[in-house]
């Protein structure tokens, strides 16, 4: 085993560090919690994409830089340390162009990867709906053939980042006859089409988070097919276990995890007992969690798909998340209950933001519940329930 | 960066699980934990003809050339197999002691002792006080005496002392103040040794020093200044039953796997029970993260990197993580888990006595702690 970086991967961080320090400098934005998914700054995405960082392992023939996925890990681990407002790219950069890249044709290939690559296209994700949460296999949107085009019609919920996606990534059933897994297909919708509509939702913390997005009547031609018809379910599945494989499932609240260790130290808290040993617990689980990542990313290194490994990361490191604002409304007291603006509210209400934020952490992208479901069965081979 | 075992070590690893396989049956593990010595003079030897107590030391030595992580390959395995005996002590504790630090006439007279399996080596370190592991516990003494050291104190918790021929034995050096490491012959009369009845069937020993000569020749390291050194071997001591650990919480979670899927109730495999299912992805959790936190330690102090905060997350997270594996198991076992019949107690026992060997997770918390600048 080898837990040291290369000398150029360690340059390759040093200039990420770089240059978002400098972008921190020159006021652009400031460290924010949960800025990878809410964070919507397009001078930032596109700068990000001047310097080939989106679509950074995808051959170069698509725009990408043909880099490994440590070099991913190293990119993403230092945006999330220093909160950076990734969100128009991260869809597009972290699946949706994965899945064109692995399913899609030539075609949508040369139309939609160098266009995220240059930091042109932002996607949401359409795969929930109202009856459809955790058995995604379940969904009811349907898309109709009518000679070159395909006709959706139903509902999408809780599509994160909807309000800025230029695109959608929509699951939709294509065939109702065939046993639910099997009919299901996946497109890509372009948000303008005549029959797309969005209405945003707002979560706990305040903040838009959401749309329900709904389809009727929504002519999609059929080259905005991803892969092949009725393949849908199981190209998701694919594109799932990318979704959940990253850092940002640890570090998106890196900026308070700084935060509450520095303020601490500076109001003395950190000798007491009960304070000293709850950011200790922290710091240890927070490292744990890291290499459950960092294994995920070498398991893709080799050359696999990650399966059970990022369902056991992804459970893991969101209840690292969801402890570190608890902790960190612990350590603040009365003043963690201040919203961000109120009069001495501390830490610009990160903590306030994250404790309630993190509840949905461990929902998004499959249920901790879930995540073990497939971790027992695939990963340990125990017989499905 | 490579999270996997390289091709040397995989087979390092299948040959030492074949051959403990053969040789370390759990009722082999169980007539030792009653024998008097504790161990298999005869697999002794074999082990050393294998090349595994020099695995880890230089060619110059006799060793085998191999790395610190292949060692830890291979206490994993041992923890695996529950084996029983000095090798531990000999290696861990004795040998890449006097490697760190010996002079280079103690390394050529010692070492191949270790490294050809004629010799066991322990460290007396712990002590009856209730906090070890600094440098203010130290309470035996030595006391300099025309030319040479006498011995005098009681150390705890000495593993396999009953058995040693040597004991480097950790204490405070007087008049001038300081701690210093002696190589002791453990035979000598004026050591005695007692066995403590211990929950892992292990052979810890009390260890009473009653005015024991030292020549000043028999210093391992520097007087004095021994701390830093005793540091390091902690260190590694603690990394090394993080190793054990691993070997046995991975065993483990393939026995609570089996058993729930052959262990029928209500007309079902337990294991497609959700709740069982998911007591068994926690183990898996646990059992992950604590190889990859040791061996990401393991890595760095092989590298010769700082590491005490790295060794100190590994110490404190597998104290807990094991116990929440052995909960589960014994959770998932039924009664059949709390018998002697049954092969898990073999486990249950010796991972708490590694989660009580050189600093439990409080002690590496405040480790930790102070690695952060809290
Ligand atoms: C912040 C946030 C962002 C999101 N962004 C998107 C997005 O961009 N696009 C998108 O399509 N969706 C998105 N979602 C939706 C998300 O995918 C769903 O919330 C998730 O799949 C769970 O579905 P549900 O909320 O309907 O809960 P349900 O599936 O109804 O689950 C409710 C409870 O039942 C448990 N449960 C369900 N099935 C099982 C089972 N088989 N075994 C054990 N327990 C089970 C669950 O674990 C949970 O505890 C987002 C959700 C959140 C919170």
């Amino acid at each position: 085993m080898d837990f040291g970086f290369t000398e150029e991967q360690g340059k390759f961080r040093q200039e990420v560090r770089d240059f978002l320090e400098e972008e921190i400098k020159k006021g652009y934005w400031e460290p924010a919690c949960d800025a990878w998914v809410q964070g919507f700054d397009q001078g930032f995405t596109k700068r990000v994409a001047d310097r080939g960082w989106i679509g950074l392992t995808w051959p170069k023939e698509y725009g990408g830089q043909g880099r490994n996925h440590l070099d991913r890990l190293i990119l993403t681990e230092e945006m999330l340390r220093y909160g950076a407002p990734a969100a128009c790219h991260w869809f597009g950069d972290r699946q949706v162009g994965g899945a064109i890249l692995s399913f899609g044709s030539e075609e949508l290939k040369k139309e939609f990867l160098s266009r995220i690559v240059k930091g042109e296209a932002y996607f949401g994700l359409g795969m929930s709906e109202p009856g459809t949460g955790s058995d995604l296999a379940s969904l009811q949107t349907r898309a109709i053939e009518d000679g070159d085009y395909y006709v959706i019609n139903g509902q999408k919920t809780w599509t994160s980042c909807a309000s800025f996606s230029q695109y959608f990534d929509v699951y939709a059933r294509t065939d109702p006859e065939a046993p639910r897994h099997r009919g299901i297909s996946e497109f890509i919708v372009d948000a303008r089409s005549p029959g797309v509509s969005r209405i945003p939702m707002i979560d706990i913390t305040g903040t838009e988070a959401w749309n329900d997005v709904f389809f009727d009547n929504v002519r999609v031609h059929k080259r905005y097919l991803v892969g092949e018809k009725n393949r849908g379910f199981y190209q998701v599945l694919h594109q799932l276990d990318y979704e959940r494989s990253g850092m940002e499932r640890l570090m998106g609240n890196y900026p308070l995890f700084d935060a509450i260790i520095q303020f601490a130290k500076d109001k003395k808290l950190s000798k007491e007992p009960e304070v000293r040993s709850r950011l200790v617990q922290l710091q240890i689980e927070f490292e744990v969690g890291r290499l459950l990542i960092y294994r995920v990313a070498s398991v893709m290194e080799e050359g696999r798909a990650p399966n059970w490994e990022s369902a056991m990361s992804k459970a893991y490191c969101t209840e690292f998340e969801k402890h570190l604002a608890g902790v960190a409304m612990e350590v603040l007291g009365p003043y963690g209950q201040l919203k961000s603006g109120s009069k001495y509210v501390p830490l610009r209400g990160m903590a306030l933001h994250s404790y309630l934020g993190s509840k949905g952490y461990s929902l998004q992208a499959g249920t901790t519940e879930v995540l073990k479901n497939i971790l027992a069965t695939r990963g340990l081979g125990l017989p499905s329930s | 960066m490579r999270l996997t075992l390289t091709e040397e070590q995989e087979m390092l690893r299948k040959t030492a699980r074949d051959f403990l396989t053969d040789k370390c049956s759990k009722k082999f593990v169980g007539q030792m934990e009653e024998a008097e010595t504790g161990y298999s003079r005869e697999l002794w030897q074999e082990m050393a003809d294998l090349g595994w107590m020099g695995l880890a030391f230089p060619g110059k030595y006799d060793g085998g050339d191999m790395s610190f992580l292949d060692l830890a390959v291979l206490l994993e395995e041992m923890g695996r197999a529950c084996l029983p005996g000095p090798f531990f002590s000999t290696v861990v504790l004795g040998g890449l002691s006097i490697l760190d630090i010996g002079s280079e006439e103690q390394k050529q007279e010692y070492l191949p002792k270790v490294i050809r399996g004629e010799k066991i080596f322990t460290l007396a370190l712990a002590e009856p006080g209730y906090r070890n592991y600094d440098a203010s516990s130290v309470t035996v003494e030595a006391t300099r005496k025309d030319g040479n050291y006498i011995i005098n104190g009681t150390k705890l918790f000495v593993p396999d002392a009953h058995i040693a021929d040597y004991l480097l034995c950790v204490a405070r050096t007087k008049p001038r103040k300081g701690t210093t490491i002696f190589l002791a012959d453990a035979k000598n009369p004026r050591i005695e040794c007692t066995v403590l009845k211990t929950i892992a069937g292990d052979k810890l020993c009390e260890v009473v020093f009653d005015q024991l000569l030292v020549p000043s020749a028999d210093i391992l390291g520097r007087l004095n200044q021994g701390w830093s050194a005793v540091q390091t071997i902690i260190q590694r001591a603690a990394l090394g039953k993080c190793c054990e650990v691993i070997g046995n919480i991975q065993r483990v979670l393939e026995m609570t796997v089996d058993y729930a899927k052959d262990r029928k109730q209500f007309d079902r495999p337990i294991g497609s029970f959700q709740v069982i299912q998911h007591y068994c992805a926690d183990m898996a959790t646990d059992v992950d993260s604590a190889r990859f936190v040791t061996y990401q330690a393991a890595w760095m102090l092989n590298e010769g990197l700082p590491c005490a905060k790295e060794v100190a997350v590994a110490k404190a997270w597998i104290s807990e993580a094991s116990q929440r594996v052995f909960a589960l198991a014994h959770q998932i076992h039924g009664a059949i888990g709390v018998t002697v019949e049954h092969d898990l107690h073999y486990y249950t026992r010796r991972a708490k006595a590694a989660e009580l060997a050189f600093g439990d997770a409080d002690f590496y918390r405040e480790v930790v702690a102070s690695e952060m600048g809290l």
